[in-house]
């Protein structure tokens, strides 16, 4: 699956985008979540607090118990600020 | 009637929109028009607008057509630019025309409101004395989003 990274969230990990197998197990945003947070120390610092984190599935906004399955396209990135 | 949506680096021209909305047309009493700049905020020299392509082009247009749902409107322009926006320059233009004043003005703030929220942009101000933020998203916008 496609995994997109924007704005500080993209700083923090260190890259804008990566293709990743979807782990056994990992059904839910919140999981996904869990699983990229063990990635590496940048991935770790851009998820280190869950409630400034923000999602979408296949371009819709996400919440943590969104489902996520092999193929979708999973972003995350800080609260909107356009306008 | 689709409406415009356009995500553009290049800055556009607001007089031309709103002609285009009015146009050959003798049903539109009201054109409501609302244009974001940048401020030079607390020595700010530029902003730097980051956003999803593919997404943002949806969601612009989702809210578009919450609009037009919500209220009789014969036309609706939202553009929203991306990239380095220099202090000055507009950011963000939506217009919205009807066949009265009501229906025109209240949409235009509903569109904004949303596009506040509900549109994958992110700002990040570059500073005078060196180095850049990312602007944090305000409660108030969120407050103001959740009124419509």
């Amino acid at each position: 699956m496609k995994i997109l990274y924007f704005a500080w969230v993209r700083e923090r990990t260190g890259v804008a985008e990566e293709e990743i197998a979807l782990p056994e197990g990992v059904r839910d945003v919140a999981a996904l979540v869990e699983h990229l947070a063990g990635r590496s120390p940048g991935h770790a610092a851009a998820f280190e607090n869950r409630r400034t984190i923000r999602a979408a599935v296949n371009q819709d906004f996400a919440t943590p118990d969104t489902p996520v399955a092999p193929g979708d396209e999973v972003a995350f990135f800080p609260p909107v600020t356009g306008g | 009637m689709a409406p415009r949506i356009l995500v553009q680096e290049a800055p556009f021209d607001a007089a031309a929109e709103a002609a285009r909305l009015t146009e050959g047309r003798t049903d539109v009493g009201a054109l409501a028009s609302f244009t974001g700049l940048c401020r030079a905020d607390d020595g700010l020299r530029a902003m730097v607008l980051e956003h999803y392509p593919g997404m943002t082009e949806r969601a612009l247009t989702r809210i578009a057509e919450e609009a037009m749902a919500r209220w009789p409107l014969s036309a609706c322009t939202v553009i929203h630019r991306h990239g380095r926006i220099a202090p000055g320059e507009p950011i963000v233009l939506v217009l919205t025309a009807s066949a009265h004043r009501a229906a025109a003005l209240e949409s235009c703030a509903f569109l904004m409101d949303w596009l506040k929220t509900k549109a994958p942009f992110w700002k990040r101000e570059e500073l005078a004395e060196g180095g850049s933020r990312w602007v944090e998203a305000r409660t108030a916008d969120e407050d103001a989003a959740s009124r419509w």
